[in-house]
């Protein structure tokens, strides 16, 4: 059965936790126990209704604000397809963990109130979904109960839309009109849009097809770890464990083992201790080498058919997620899937403004959730893809050298 | 192109082994918390798919309550024992003595809550940086918002409020010295995922997860299985029941579920069609507060 990961962005009160609420129930995927700590939980507030938020919002500190801080995980399964939601906060002091919850998304929904159209956080949330590329964007107009379910309302939005979507070359994207409070649209098909030809919102994320997500004809294999058992009955065997980002590696395959340029054959590939032909991402395998070379952890492994660059100096689209400003000339570490290295900042040549989605040049000021583009010097060079290519080989993260905390995305370009 | 696509499972297994070979890279003295119960039995088996023919990178740690059930604990040493692998148990009671804690009181007395602070200590003792877990985002609300690399500071705890951003398969686990990081492979399993793979790998379990004749007592419609943790009053009902265990935590806060699931297949057909979660079935101990696990992971609990 295939795996669907996708994420629910939108402003605060757009509702995206009672978006999931509904899918949850209206799908049957909610368990008693939790509905009766539901129905005991809803009292506490006015108007008696069953709060489908609570079910997402699993901290403390969101039910008593009645926001969401963090990523919540749910999952839930149809006949058809296993699905893992990642439920993004709204909040703009909050987008960096919009941000996490978004990296692994197959797809994203974004909630537009049908009252309000297209704000600031639909933008920030849009811009976010095409940095990071995510395959499918469906954006479902909500609230669509409190505007009469009016075809007008709905079609000045998808108009609104379809302009932001151009400007940021989303390609993907599909329109739902919704009402998550009454399960309009959610799971069933709702008569309230006789106007409405497409499917309802679970029937999409059903049927949206994967196939072209993972790249099959750039092979990329990170090295993470060398197994080396040091046994006598094992004394010579040396194998490079890790996971398959992209493409398809086969038995006497030349392969080039990046930074370093040397080239060399695919000997055995194991999976799961067993000797196969072949193997393609995203598997998890431990790959054997004709040739005794020296490679470690950071290491990554390529099929010399189709290469990635190897650069130490990088442009990239950076997403700031610190509360310290970025500064030009600070040096942090950068990571790229096993790799990490010493980088600075070399140059910001513009911020991209959320609003206008226009470049400002010279920014001053970079702080919390802004978005620039940036020249990166890093101490060795590195392996990697433009990430709009190949996002599995192209994202990096930047780590504080001090706090050790995460502090930016990085997508090169 | 179906050929090069992964089933669902697969896909979940490669997400863990990836994650636990980042572990094996990125830190000097990792650990696996070992429970004996099916979740953390499967991080075992995904071990020795990530690392097998070597060994492991890290050793197997109990924590034991010394309120364990006896099958989870003969079925741990074995298991350890049969992989050639190190397993350090560490008792809380020994914690208890040697830091004169206060035993808890009351007819289910858990050492559940004592057990973070034996589990600090043991991290302590033995410098780990990183401790693999096989906690679940499914299980619990606080989990599902857990990151798969959480930091922990020096006592322990978790700051729900400020995690650090996690982004594509790429994990952050630089960490200030005393620091440590809890690492959660299988956050993306549900209950169901485990048992498919239970079964798909033909892993094997402790007895007590199957149907058997057992005497419980009936509590407030849970079936509490008799030892000598917990107190018997007069007034109780105690009854011999077929039961099996949805999940194995202490004697004194797991429940057991009336069932004639002798086999995997049964178990899985018994879940597929319940309405209630694996936690609120059978955890005695989620039921204090709404925010009992956040509040516990708080203050150092895995």
């Amino acid at each position: 059965m295939d795996l669907l990961r996708f994420i629910t962005a939108g402003s605060v009160d757009d509702g995206k936790s009672t978006l999931i609420g509904r899918l949850l129930y209206d799908s049957k995927s909610i368990m008693i126990d939790h509905l009766e700590a539901l129905e005991k939980q809803s009292k506490h507030k006015e108007d008696g209704e069953i709060d489908l938020a609570l079910l997402t919002d699993g901290l403390r500190a969101e039910r008593e604000q009645g926001i969401t801080i963090d990523v919540a995980y749910k999952y839930f399964a149809t006949p058809k397809r296993k699905f893992i939601i990642a439920d993004a906060p709204g909040h703009i002091q909050y987008t960096r963990n919009m941000v996490t919850g978004a990296s692994n998304a197959d797809l994203a929904i974004i909630l537009v109130d049908a009252r309000n159209g297209v704000v600031e956080q639909t933008r920030r949330h849009s811009i976010i979904a095409s940095l990071l590329n995510i395959p499918h964007i469906v954006v479902a107009i909500n609230k669509m109960d409190l505007v009469d379910y009016s075809q007008d309302v709905y079609n000045n939005i998808v108009i609104d839309y379809a302009e932001v979507a151009k400007k940021l070359n989303l390609k993907e994207v599909k329109f739902i009109p919704i009402s998550a409070l009454n399960g309009d649209n959610i799971v069933e098909k709702s008569e309230q849009f006789p106007w409405y030809d497409g499917p309802s919102l679970l029937e999409l994320l059903e049927t949206v097809t994967l196939e072209q997500d993972i790249d099959l004809t750039r092979a990329r294999f990170p090295v993470q770890y060398v197994i080396r058992p040091q046994t006598d009955a094992l004394h010579d065997y040396r194998g490079y464990a890790g996971k398959i980002n992209s493409g398809i590696y086969k038995k006497g395959d030349t392969v080039a083992v990046l930074p370093a340029g040397i080239v060399s054959t695919i000997a055995a590939i194991e999976v799961n201790g067993k000797e196969v032909e072949e193997a393609f991402a995203p598997q998890s395998v431990v790959l054997h080498l004709e040739d005794d070379i020296d490679i470690s952890r950071g290491d990554v492994i390529v099929k010399t058919d189709a290469v990635p660059q190897v650069s130490n100096e990088l442009e990239v689209l950076l997403c700031w997620m610190d509360q310290k400003p970025l500064v030009s000339g600070n040096k942090y570490v950068l990571q790229i899937n096993s790799k990490q290295v010493r980088a600075v900042i070399k140059d910001i040549s513009y911020q991209l403004d959320v609003n206008s989605l226009e470049k400002i040049h010279q920014p001053e000021n970079i702080g919390l959730n802004a978005i620039v583009q940036a020249t990166i010097k890093t101490a060795s060079p590195i392996v990697f893809d433009a990430y709009q290519e190949l996002r599995s080989n192209g994202g990096a993260i930047l780590i504080d050298e001090t706090s050790h905390v995460t502090v930016g995305a990085c997508m090169i370009q | 192109m179906s050929v090069y696509r992964l089933d669902y499972l697969d896909q979940l297994e490669s997400e863990a082994i990836h994650i636990m070979r980042e572990v094996a890279g990125q830190f000097e003295r990792p650990a696996l918390l070992f429970s004996g119960g099916k979740d953390s039995i499967t991080l075992v088996h995904l071990a020795l798919k990530a690392f097998r023919p070597g060994k492991f990178p890290f050793p197997l740690v109990h924590i034991d309550t010394g309120h364990n059930f006896p099958e989870a604990l003969d079925f741990r040493d074995a298991l350890a024992e049969g992989m050639g692998e190190k397993l350090i148990v560490r008792q809380v009671a020994d914690t208890i003595q040697k830091r004169q804690l206060t035993e808890p009181k009351g007819k289910f007395a858990s050492r559940n809550a004592l057990q973070t602070y034996t589990l600090l200590d043991t991290i302590e003792e033995f410098g780990f940086d990183a401790c693999i877990g096989g906690a679940r985002r499914d299980e619990e609300k606080a989990r599902a918002k857990e990151r798969i690399f959480s930091v922990r500071d020096e006592f322990g705890q978790w700051n729900p409020k400020l995690q650090r951003p996690e982004l594509w398969n790429t994990y952050n686990g630089r960490i200030n010295k005393g620091e440590n990081v809890r690492v959660f492979p299988i956050s993306n399993w549900t209950e169901l995922d485990i048992w498919n793979y239970i079964k798909r790998e033909n892993i094997d379990l402790p007895s007590i997860y199957f149907a058997h004749e057992r005497s419980v007592l009936q509590y407030e419609n849970q079936l509490i299985a008799l030892s000598e943790f917990i107190q018997i009053e007069e007034t109780d009902v105690v009854v011999t029941k077929k039961v099996r265990y949805r999940t194995v935590g202490d004697m004194t806060c797991t429940a057991a579920v009336e069932s004639d699931a002798s086999t995997i297949n049964d178990i899985i057909r018994e879940i597929t069609a319940t309405k209630t979660s694996e936690r609120g079935e059978t955890r005695i101990d989620d039921k204090v507060s709404e925010a009992a696990m956040e509040d516990r992971k708080k203050n150092g609990y895995f």
